[in-house]
């Protein structure tokens, strides 16, 4: 059992856990995920790692409840224990390899949607414990699904929120927030780094694309045992089909079929749309799970 | 009664058993088990325990359920296997021991299969379990992985006095028995549990959760966390796909899929959160046992479902006993069929999928008539899911972390089959991740053979 030792919601839907798991806290890197089954019934839940502990051997997870079991796991109670927690799974970021040196030449830029800020974080973090300065535009519909600000202020050297409705912020998409920084602010990145929303890191590649910047994504597919053994994640990546659990999650942008990925993740989204509404009527879901649109 | 023919098991009727998940094989009452036992000849030599790749001593428990000691008998076995149960149940005995019983010369083999089964099964039922080893060695093995070979490795480890530890990647132990082998041919509840229960009642620890390669390396096994030796038996690795179009299409799975998220998460029964899209026109592509299994599983769920396999029917690699149930039930077999494309509607899920007919030309190098196209004799089967079940390629997780661990020009790791080493000291390996996609008797005989090996390297060191 992985017990609970904090709880935080983050907003109306999104729910942080700080979860007792020593073997992954041990060796987890940016980049990776682990996978979390509530109890016996439950699914087994693919989430991005967003802090660890190596001292008090814990891992942080952030998820947006968007279906029966995600639902049932923010239920959940500082105390309270997950039945199964493992990882950590995939791959590490590239750039953790690269000369340190080399890494702080480098103009990085962070993108984030929604709860898409939790991977994120980890990512800036370790530039920033390594001494590396990088920018990052943390982008949501409103001010409310704003997420995990002030931590990411404290570790970006620049940080910038951008809002669709101008609640906070920017007024604009991230989209928006990448035209302004390069264009009028003359910024020049020689890397972005976007996760969050299949749509929205479609849409960062096909910018970042025109604008010449290579382009990370990290993929969150449709999963079941997350190590390689079922292909329920494959991606098609440069006209390869990838497993984004081994292969994975982090790919070039600009290779990625995105469409091919959001239809993918439709599969069982009826069913469990279906779940969540039996279970919670009249509450609203939007956005920045990735999950959806 | 006729000794050259052996006493019919009894089956769930074919009809009702193609809509529940409750086990086809209902296996021998205790009159039906002695009379078959009596047909055994007690050969001097006895064939059928060198077509065992555990090495039984088939005759002597045969004898025991003959004299009315069944406990007896499961003792005997015991000895050489920890997992009878599931051994009675999914061995393909057809080629193993019963092909060499010199019974079946004239008239039918013994039904060993079904006699082990029964032993184990009166056993499990009776409360009776492996006697424990008394006397404890103070060395450390981790196992990785808690399947067939990997229980078999542990069990034989501990039954030496080793102090074992499983790490298991997934949340149950059983490996392939728990997310691969559908319920109506090894029942999870009964007949897994309690064999993997007499595992740790030898003493042997399973921690779950833990995938080896990446919560922790084997270097650190060794160095960090005291073992002494460590056996990898981590099972098969990636599903295969065919490289035609429409094959990421919304509702082509791959049987590792289709059948862990029916099997492991238990998506067919009420109250379970996982779900499967079972598809009501489903085609399995591939002619194994893995294929049969996914098809049968597809047919409980409620589907029309179609087997398409590129050869004919004397080429299927599935058991025939499993052919047989499988058409039994209702499958229908589209033999000397290959898919061209998979067909896909504009949401992006499978609508159909086009097929070529073929015939048989000349042996290829597996020495099975090679496949070719017939012309002009394409065709469209009207299909909602499709379940690739075409075998697997090496997981290289473990590999391309661990230093010094050659493998070989398939992927796997490379092991010498007398005792499991490999090219790193101290570590052995054995089952599919040495051979890739093979039977679970074959992964135990590997798990039995490393175990000894490790054995030998400890008592040296």
């Amino acid at each position: 059992m992985y017990e609970i030792v904090e709880k935080r919601e983050l907003s109306d839907t999104i729910v942080l856990m700080e979860v007792k798991a020593e073997r992954v806290a041990k060796s987890c890197l940016p980049g990776q995920f682990v996978i979390v089954k509530t109890d016996e019934t439950g699914e087994r839940i693919p989430l991005t790692i967003c802090d660890y502990c190596r001292e008090k051997k814990t891992v942080t997870i952030v998820f947006q409840v968007v279906g029966a079991s995600t639902l049932r796991m923010s239920k959940l109670k500082k105390g309270d224990s997950f039945r199964d927690f493992v990882g950590p799974l995939g791959k590490s970021c590239e750039w953790i390899d690269e000369p340190l040196p080399e890494l702080k030449q480098k103009k990085i830029l962070f993108v984030a949607g929604g709860v898409g800020t939790a991977p994120v974080y980890p990512q800036v973090k370790w530039m920033h414990e390594h001494g590396v300065d990088v920018d990052c535009i943390i982008g949501a519909r409103n001010k409310s699904l704003i997420i995990l600000e002030d931590e990411m202020r404290a570790v970006a050297k620049n940080l910038y929120i951008a809002t669709d409705d101008g609640s906070y912020g920017f007024k604009g998409n991230v989209n928006d927030r990448i035209k302004a920084l390069v264009q009028e602010e003359k910024k020049t990145y020689d890397l972005v780094v976007a996760i969050g929303p299949m749509i929205m890191m479609k849409f960062v590649c096909i910018l970042t694309k025109e604008l010449g910047i290579p382009t990370i994504v990290s993929m969150n597919p449709i999963m079941v045992d997350g190590t390689g053994m079922c292909g329920a994640c494959r991606v098609s990546v440069g006209g390869e089909v990838k497993f984004a659990c081994v292969d994975g999650p982090e790919f070039d942008g600009h290779l990625v079929d995105f469409d091919q990925a959001m239809k993918r993740q439709q599969m069982y989204k009826t069913a469990e749309g279906r779940d969540y509404l039996k279970a919670q009527e009249g509450a609203s879901h939007h956005g920045g799970c990735g999950r959806c649109e | 009664m006729d000794v050259l023919n052996r006493v019919p098991v009894r089956e769930q009727a074919a009809a009702e058993r193609a809509h529940n998940f409750d086990e086809v094989c209902l296996g021998y009452s205790l009159e039906e088990a002695k009379a078959e036992a009596d047909r055994c000849l007690k050969c001097k030599n006895p064939k059928c325990q060198t077509g065992c790749p555990v090495n039984i001593d088939i005759p002597r428990f045969i004898a025991k359920i003959g004299e009315n000691d069944v406990e007896g008998a499961y003792n005997v076995i015991s000895e050489y296997s920890a997992l009878p149960a599931i051994c009675g149940r999914v061995c393909p005995q057809e080629s193993q021991c019963e092909a060499k019983c010199i019974r079946g010369i004239k008239g039918d083999a013994i039904s060993i299969g079904k006699l082990e089964r029964f032993a184990a099964d009166y056993a499990r039922e009776h409360g009776i379990r492996p006697a424990v080893c008394a006397e404890k060695k103070d060395k450390k093995v981790a196992v990785i992985g808690s399947g067939p070979a990997g229980l078999t490795c542990a069990g034989e480890l501990a039954k030496m006095g080793y102090e074992v530890t499983i790490l298991e990647a997934l949340h149950e132990p059983g490996g392939v028995l728990v997310y691969g082998i559908p319920e109506f041919r090894l029942p999870k509840s009964t007949v897994v549990k309690s064999e993997i229960e007499n595992v740790k009642a030898l003493g042997v620890k399973i921690e779950t959760n833990v995938v080896v390669g990446k919560s922790v390396t084997i270097d650190e096994l060794l160095n960090e966390e005291g073992f002494d030796a460590v056996f990898i038996g981590s099972g098969a690795g990636l599903p295969k796909f065919m490289g035609i179009p429409g094959e990421n299409a919304n509702g082509v799975f791959s049987a590792n899929e289709y059948l862990t998220r029916n099997n492991l998460m238990k998506a067919f029964l009420d109250g379970y959160d996982t779900p499967i899209s079972a598809g009501k026109k489903v085609a399995v592509v591939g002619g194994g046992n893995v294929a049969m299994d996914a098809a049968r599983t597809a047919l409980r769920l409620g589907a029309t479902v179609y087997i398409v396999y590129r050869r004919g029917e004397a080429e299927l690699p599935a058991r025939v006993e499993e052919v047989h149930h499988a058409k039994e039930e209702g499958v229908i077999f589209k033999l000397l069929t290959n898919p061209k494309e998979i067909l896909v509607d504009e949401n992006g899920w499978v609508k159909g999928m086009r097929c070529v007919e073929m015939e048989l030309g000349e042996p290829d190098a597996s020495g099975r008539r090679r496949p070719i196209e017939k012309a002009d004799s394409e065709f469209v089967l009207d299909l909602d899911t499709v379940i690739m079940s075409l075998g697997t390629s090496p997981n290289p997780l473990i590999s391309s972390v661990t230093k010094d661990l050659e493998i070989n020009a398939r992927g796997c790791i490379a092991a010498a089959e007398e005792d499991g080493s490999t090219s790193k000291k101290a570590v052995f390996a054995g089952g599919d991740a040495v051979t890739g996609a093979a039977t679970v008797i074959l992964a135990m005989g590997a798990g039995k053979a490393a175990a000894k090996g490790i054995d030998e390297y400890l008592s040296q060191k």
